[in-house]
């Protein structure tokens, strides 16, 4: 019996748990179980989000900062609360997101502890958990800045200080916001400028092909723009429900909207062996399996790819596109690492191009949305949250919903959409700025080359690691190799093994990395995710705490 | 596939999220996309009955010509732009703050992602804010989320709250009129939206014993856990007093309902006589058991007060008695989006930790800030005593927020001649006064209104001599359409 049939049964079988309340007497159990286990790990499962509480051990496994406080909910003196885990919405709480969760916690909390002056064998904590370009101190990039002030501040147009092209977009985006401020609401869908120049910028990259800004909708990071196409596109009940197909490893935010929606998980794999490369015939064995029990409706593509840094190539987009054709799915292209691209044989090409090169029968038919970010890139403004996204095809009336469900929320943040104008519309040949703007591009993005292919070549020199090449994007994701008597005491710890050796890592030198298992990887493989973020000489540190710390793990556990 | 050769689309209405599609959002509906075509037949030099289209849909101060705030515009440009802290035109005070926010953001950049919850000592800022509002009743950093304006916290806090099957789904109770930000929400999450009006003849009143009505009815079809109150109200802009508060907040223990406090507007407060009251505090005063036990969650904004920095989309909630497991979910659901917008977290922080006495930009800002509250505060007076001299427009008083929200008695035709229409009458009220005056607001029917009764709601958020024109011509308006329909 396929894996979905058995966990569709276990929930039926469980009828006390339908409501809020249903398992409330399970609850101080619960609670003590939170505080009593560890985090368990449990790799590439793939879970029914309809699992309410018997899947209790999913509960567990976000508890590492579920602490003391847990209990004394059961005090005589206080009544029942009114939202528990077990009243609580069961999809939220299927929720996963490892890139900020108990490894991160743990990190925090010793973060704290050095504070205190407590002794460690490491004086500080290396976040290499995320892709936060600033917080590992690259600079921002001064012309982006320097517009985005102005329009904060429109007193500083008067500055001598601040360069003519600078103010000038200043003063256009002034004239698209309301009242000529930043802290009016935009229309729900940007800045009509920026989506104009945003459309621009698309016409440029793909050599000409149309963009229509009334296809552009500004958002609050790429997150946002993901999660909303995927709300407008789930529905159904039972073997009708919307399947969405993700590959593996890919980054938990798609795990994570799919359990929010209740929508069905379908897992595709990257082969590892053939540098992470997306198989047709893979996607195909996924569509087939999950045709049973589910209305697999969505296709998601990660490139370059997160977290495995691999870059399409143009052939492999035909293939996918052709297929979604065929299969007549909705493809969702997440491009925000579309300027991550550092291996010499590798170029970036965007599914809207190579859609419209295909010709008319898939470009006028293959429904696509695209993303883009400010958060990556060279700008790697993360903290801006500002994004767009494309959509092609898109039915008419399904616009006039989506600008509605957007309305809801009033508008992207004014300065993220900014700062997303000034990646898509940066000083030109013979302005003020352009030479310092081209020269600092080119020294991040030539920056993260360099260690792109550091990293690479140092993990493949420890035995036990092995690296594939990092052709994009901000991440290494090596396979290690992990003992049997590591597994087994990651078992004892009731963790996932890759979870224990992580959290050795981070105890021991100060590194904090996602384990493989919070991507999804292929059985009985561990990995772990690493930004390339750090400088230079602090990053060729970290490789070396990296390296020593697992020939002594191989050696403990040997 | 289809005559002209293209396939039938994967994502149509048909097979969209149906949840989705039940979501409505007036104040950005129908009546909106109408006015931005106006709009831009103005732009094209197409003649029209007016010069100019005002949007009094929704409560955006800065677009309707207020100025922000200089020194929280100080504090973000100088976090967004560093170079500035040698500028010498910019104060001291400004520059103070703008250090120490960037001492706690990763790398020293807004650039950085932030902690989930937001920033850490901003968290601290605004506790301390809450702990003075409230006369020194505690509040706790570790109880403070940052969120991407107050909508974003509403909607998170709701995601948590939404359960069961059938009988058992989580019934939420909302005022009628409401803001329809929780209508959309309730939609969106398919949970069941129950209805609790408030008292038009006792100035939007909120009375228990109508609470009490719907949570009876409610039981019938659903498991009502949530009370979601307004105040001061949007669209009404009634400001509750204290006993109303203790009441509401003794019913939600008796109940055992989950309390939504939105209090966006705590700094819109008009009338004499009117004061606002945090549910926070007043469920500590009332002490135990309710103070140990009530679940609270409240919400704050940076886009309404005196700033009305909208487009930062920066706010807070406060959770009160939360269970601390579920705490962790909450803070495990946030980090999925990572972090609210860095520049609306610095902004608030400017507003929670004002200059001070003593301090370079302490009068400035306390002039610019009562100039708003005071200038808000005449136009409520002056919006409510126009209104009531209109025949068939009555207006109860604007205590607070941004808004009017007249009752217009509307002639037996013109509610067929809109039925014929297939619009609710007050849409086809509004559409009227849009295409013959430029002025936008929004039909009662988007917020909901006692059967039969007819409103629309107005910011008052157009300069003073702007907003005399724009209610005498909405009062000529309605004169000529009363009398085009009698």
């Amino acid at each position: 019996m396929h894996r979905f049939a058995v966990l569709a049964k276990q929930t039926v079988a469980s009828p006390s748990c339908k409501g809020p309340g249903g398992c409330r007497n399970e609850r101080r159990d619960m609670a003590l179980q939170c505080v009593a286990s560890l985090v368990e790990g449990k790799p590439q499962q793939q879970r029914s989000p309809r699992l309410t509480c018997s899947g209790r051990k999913e509960l567990v496994r976000w508890n590492s900062a579920a602490k003391a406080p847990a209990v004394k909910i059961n005090e005589k003196t206080s009544r029942e609360k009114i939202l528990t885990l077990e009243s609580m919405n069961p999809q939220v709480k299927a929720v996963e997101y490892a890139v900020r969760g108990p490894i991160v916690l743990k990190a925090g909390e010793i973060e704290k502890e050095l504070r205190k002056g407590i002794k460690k064998p490491f004086t500080e904590v290396i976040k290499a958990n995320i892709g936060d370009a600033h917080a590992m101190g690259q600079q921002p990039i001064t012309f982006l800045r320097q517009v985005v002030a102005l329009c904060t501040y429109p007193d500083l147009l008067d500055s001598p200080s601040f360069p003519e092209d600078s103010k000038k977009r200043a003063r256009r985006i002034l004239q698209g916001c309301g009242g000529n401020s930043l802290g009016s609401y935009s229309a729900s869908q940007g800045v009509n400028c920026i989506r104009e120049d945003v459309a621009a910028y698309i016409e440029r990259r793909d050599e000409g092909i149309p963009a229509d800004p009334d296809n552009i909708y500004l958002t609050t990071g790429a997150s946002d723009g993901i999660a909303t196409i995927l709300k407008i596109l789930v529905s159904g009940e039972g073997q009708s429900r919307t399947g969405v197909m993700i590959p593996i490893p890919q980054y938990p935010l798609y795990s994570a909207a799919i359990s929010e929606l209740d929508a069905i998980q379908m897992n595709y794999y990257l082969d590892e062996e053939n540098c992470w490369a997306l198989d047709v015939n893979e996607l195909r064995r996924s569509l087939n399996e999950a045709k049973a029990y589910c209305n697999p409706k969505v296709l998601c593509i990660i490139n370059p790819g997160n977290p495995t840094g691999q870059v399409q190539s143009r052939k492999c987009i035909e293939d996918v596109i052709h297929f979604a054709w065929e299969e007549q799915l909705f493809l969702l292209a997440d491009e925000v690492y579309q300027d991550n691209v550092y291996a010499e044989e590798c170029q970036f090409h965007s599914f809207k191009k190579v859609l419209y090169e295909m010709g008319p029968e898939y470009y006028s038919n293959v429904e696509l949305a695209s993303f883009h970010s400010t958060s990556k890139g060279y700008m790697g403004e993360c903290g801006y949250r500002g994004g767009y996204m494309e959509v092609i095809n898109l039915h008419p009336e399904i616009k006039g919903q989506l600008v509605k469900l957007l309305s809801v929320r009033l508008c992207p943040p004014v300065s993220g959409q900014v700062a997303m104008d000034i990646v898509v519309n940066p000083p030109v040949p013979g302005e003020e700025s352009y030479a310092q703007f081209i020269k600092e591009k080119e020294s991040v993005l030539n920056n993260l080359a360099q260690k792109a292919k550091l990293t690479e070549d140092m993990f493949n020199k420890v035995p036990g690691i092995h690296c594939n090449p990092l052709q994009g994007a901000m991440y290494a994701f090596p396979r290690i190799f992990i003992p049997s008597k590591a597994i087994e005491a990651a078992k004892a710890h009731k963790m996932a093994p890759d979870l224990f050796y992580c959290m050795k890592l981070l105890e021991e030198t100060g590194i904090c990395v996602v384990p493989g298992s919070g991507f999804g990887q292929r059985e009985g493989s561990y990995h772990f995710r690493m930004t390339i973020l750090p400088p230079v000489e602090k990053l060729k540190i970290v490789l070396e705490k990296v390296k020593d710390f697992h020939i002594q793990f191989l050696q403990e556990y040997a | 596939m289809a005559e002209n050769g293209l396939r039938d689309k994967v994502l149509s209405l048909g097979s969209m999220n149906p949840c989705v599609k039940r979501v409505e959002y007036a104040v950005r509906g129908p009546i909106l996309s109408r006015a931005v075509e106006l709009e831009e037949d103005l732009k094209q030099g197409v003649k029209k009955p007016f010069t100019e289209v005002i949007k009094a849909n929704i409560g955006d101060a800065h677009a309707m010509g207020q100025r922000p705030i200089t020194f929280l515009r100080q504090v973000s440009a100088l976090c967004l732009y560093p170079e500035l802290l040698n500028n010498p035109q910019l104060p001291d005070d400004a520059k103070k703050r703008a250090r120490r926010l960037l001492a706690a953001c990763g790398g020293q950049s807004v650039g950085a992602y932030t902690a989930s919850p937001g920033i850490e000592i901003i968290r601290q800022d605004v506790a301390h804010y809450i702990q003075r509002r409230d006369g020194g009743i505690p509040a706790n950093p570790a109880n403070i989320y940052l969120t991407t304006g107050a909508s974003d916290g509403v909607m998170s806090t709701l995601k948590l709250l939404v359960a069961g099957e059938g009988l058992s789904r989580t019934g939420v109770l909302i005022p009628i009129p409401q803001y329809p930000l929780y209508s959309a929400a309730i939609a969106e999450l398919d949970a069941v939206q129950v209805s609790y009006y408030l008292d038009e003849e006792r100035c939007w009143a909120l009375d228990v014993g109508e609470l009490r009505r719907a949570l009876r009815e409610a039981r019938q079809h659903c498991q009502p856990r949530v009370l979601c109150i307004i105040n001061p109200g949007n669209p009404t802009g009634q400001v509750q007093s204290r006993k109303c508060i203790e009441d509401v907040i003794k019913f939600a223990w008796e109940e055992q309902l989950f309390l939504m406090a939105d209090e966006v507007y705590q700094d819109n407060v008009y009338a004499e006589g009117s004061e606002f009251h945090s549910f926070k505090k007043v469920l500590f005063e009332l002490g135990p058991p309710y103070s140990a036990t009530v679940e609270l969650v409240s919400y704050h904004s940076i886009s309404k007060g005196f700033m009305g920095e909208c487009g930062f989309r920066g706010g807070y909630m406060e959770v009160v008695n939360m269970d601390p497991a579920v705490q962790q979910q909450l803070s495990k659901l946030v980090s999925v989006r990572l972090c609210p917008p860095v520049p609306g977290q610095v902004l608030l922080d400017a507003i929670m930790n004002p200059p001070s006495p003593g301090e370079p930009s302490y009068q400035s800002f306390v002039q610019e800030k009562q100039a708003v509250l005071s200038d808000l505060a005449h136009r409520a007076r002056l919006t409510q005593e126009i209104f009531s001299q209109v025949p068939g427009i009555r207006c109860n008083p604007v205590q607070g927020a941004m808004y009017a929200f007249p009752r217009i008695q509307l002639p037996a035709r013109a509610v067929q001649e809109a039925q014929a229409r297939g619009l609710a009458p007050d849409m086809f009220y509004c559409r009227q006064l849009l295409e013959e005056t430029g002025i936008c607001v929004v039909p009662g029917s988007g917020f909901g209104q006692q059967e039969g009764t007819y409103h629309f709601r107005m910011t008052i958020l157009p300069p003073t001599e702007k907003l005399r024109i724009l209610l005498e011509k909405l009062s000529q308006f309605h004169a000529k359409f009363t009398q085009a329909y009698s």
